[in-house]
């Protein structure tokens, strides 16, 4: 594996990825826990796994069938009471194109 | 009044012979809360109106006399959604989210009459084992209260252990009821992957959740297990197995019982009074007329890699929802969209949830996919494949909770790797979708020390019956924590 394992510039694409931004001093603490972490987890590469399956779900269900019955499921103003902002009963978002004119 | 004298079994026989009604129990019980938590501050949301209205309506048509569970009050952790209850997983992200429905768990505790009295605290989106990661307020330990409850379940675990509540639920995704129900001296549960369901429990790692008991008995444990257990159509991954009386077989007798202790449970990492404790334990066990003898998990101590890879990758994507538009929590003087989400996200999640989102988001990223979670999730083959091979030749296995008693507020909060280690002998556990239980086992220093039990796939049984032999033969789980107080 790579000496360096995970550089400040890495960390701002994958917090670009997962939609978060961090300040300069948040990136500097984030980028040495981080390659502290990413360091442990590396102890894998020393595991055999060759020809070894994945699992990814532990449940002993394969799939879940039901009949599809219509229920009645309308809760419009109970679910709308916990967006941020609401107007004439739908959710109100800002402007998706940016306006303010900085040219980003 | 306090929960400390009385379980499940005497509260109900109190009800049923109107010794007390349910409505004057759940006021005795918030008296109570009133004084005992400013002490611990395990609740974040009382639910008093509701509860004694509740109460009031269980006293109208009586106790069910078959109902160990009816008008017994209950504590619930906040990442399980409560209709009309704030419901916040300790998240500024969710401050003032007020559920649309009831976790399938909450229809069923009042479908059955138990008193739902508050929410409890935790580790932000269950994220943490110490508690102290909750945006809200820090749970101290009832036994020290310089010292942490455990977590993520930390506010559970002191409702029961501060004798506030005979029960509580909380939930486990790599150790969270069994380490704070080890820091706190009670009994935790965490059921087999699919034996609960996980309708209306707030998401961290889909694979791993489950929702579970805590409580200061085993027999009170099981009982609170078989209200919740079964299969939910709901929860496509919940099993349709039958679910059994997990009280019955609670007969105290474990003769013949083959019990497996794994050196790597034993090893250096773990705190030389913790292994005192377990080895007294084992004596214990053998006294009882159980075989114990040593086995290998050697996969096992690469559980917390494999873990915090697979979680919180799980995680970075359950928590892509949370993006400041349909609820939860919106940064204010927005440009546009795209700020909407990476603002709120910002403001609204705290650190070890970022740390999670990014180590999550990372590890799913290309060029580093095989390499990490693809990896990880051939490491859980073999960790269950470990356990498999032990299972063929053993009832159950024991070891300590965890590698430590509770450790210091602000010890380790900043040390994310120690932090993460702690779940070291919890998290194979999860990986394998086994059931696993922590039982009081004794003292160290004066803090609690738990005994995990962990069992075949769909076998609380076994463990709820060598549990119970443990603790009839055995006063630990007497214990209480001695708060100041004068009682």
């Amino acid at each position: 594996m790579a000496e360096e394992r995970i550089n400040a510039e890495q960390v701002k694409h994958v917090a670009e990825l997962a939609k978060l931004e961090f300040t300069p001093d948040q990136l500097e603490l984030f980028t040495g826990q981080l390659e502290k972490i990413i360091g442990m987890f590396e102890e894998l590469s020393t595991v055999d796994t060759t020809g070894v399956p994945v699992t990814s779900r532990v449940s002993d269900r394969q799939n879940a069938l039901r009949d599809d019955v219509a229920v009645q499921s309308n809760q419009r103003q109970a679910l709308l009471a916990n967006a941020p902002e609401t107007a004439e009963g739908l959710i109100r978002v800002p402007t998706i194109i940016d306006e303010s004119g900085d040219g980003e | 009044m306090d929960f400390f004298n009385q379980d499940l079994t005497s509260l109900h026989a109190d009800l049923v012979a109107k010794k007390i009604s349910a409505a004057e129990l759940t006021q005795a019980t918030f008296d109570n809360m009133a004084k005992t938590d400013a002490k611990v501050d395990a609740f974040l949301n009382l639910n008093a109106d509701a509860a004694l209205k509740n109460a009031q309506a269980i006293d109208a048509k009586g106790i069910n006399a078959d109902n160990l569970l009816a008008g017994i009050p209950v504590g619930v952790k906040d990442n399980i959604v409560t209709k009309g209850l704030t419901t916040t997983a300790a998240s500024k992200m969710l401050e003032n989210f007020v559920p649309v429905y009831n976790a399938t768990v909450v229809d069923k505790m009042l479908a059955n009459d138990m008193v739902i009295v508050g929410k409890t605290n935790m580790d932000e989106f269950a994220m943490g084992g110490s508690t102290e990661n909750s945006a809200f307020k820090v749970t101290k330990n009832p036994w020290d209260v310089s010292r942490v409850p455990g977590g993520s379940s930390g506010g559970s675990a002191v409702a029961v252990a501060s004798g506030q509540v005979p029960v509580a639920y909380g939930s486990d995704t790599g150790g969270s009821i069994r380490q704070p129900a080890s820091f706190n001296g009670i009994v935790g549960m965490k059921p087999t992957y699919g034996r609960v369901s996980r309708w209306g429990l707030i998401a961290f790692g889909s694979s791993l959740d489950q929702i579970g008991p805590m409580t200061r008995t085993v027999k009170d444990n099981a009982a609170a297990l078989n209200l919740i257990a079964g299969n939910d159509v709901h929860d496509g991954t919940s099993s349709k197995r039958a679910v059994p009386d997990f009280t019955a077989g609670l007969t105290g007798d474990i003769k013949g019982m083959k019990i497996a202790l794994p050196k790597e449970y034993m090893g250096d990492g773990i705190d030389p009074k913790v292994r005192e404790v377990i080895q007294n334990a084992v004596k214990q066990f053998e006294d009882l007329g159980a075989t114990v003898e040593e086995v290998s998990l050697p996969h096992s101590r690469y559980g917390v890699s494999a873990y915090y890879i697979i979680a919180s990758s799980e995680a970075s994507s359950n928590l892509q929802r949370f993006d400041g538009i349909r609820y939860g929590f919106r940064a204010q003087d927005v440009k546009n969209l795209e700020d909407v989400y990476v603002r709120s996200r910002s403001e609204g999640f705290g650190d070890e949830v970022k740390r999670r989102i990014m180590l999550g988001t990372f590890s799913l990223s290309a060029g580093y996919y095989d390499a990490y979670f693809h990896k990880a999730g051939q490491v859980r083959t073999m960790i269950i494949d470990d356990f498999n091979k032990v299972f063929n030749d053993y009832d159950l296995i024991i070891g300590p909770t965890a590698p430590t008693p509770a450790f210091k507020i602000g010890d380790e909060i900043s040390d994310p790797i120690t932090m993460y280690m702690n779940d070291v002998l919890t998290i194979p556990v999860n990986l394998a979708g086994l059931p696993g239980m922590s039982i009081p086992a004794g003292l160290a220093d004066g803090m609690p020390v738990g005994l995990q039990l962990i069992g075949k796939s769909f076998d609380e049984s076994t463990l709820y019956k060598a549990g119970y032999a443990f603790e009839q033969a055995t006063d630990f789980h007497q214990a209480t924590p001695d708060l100041g107080g004068t009682n």
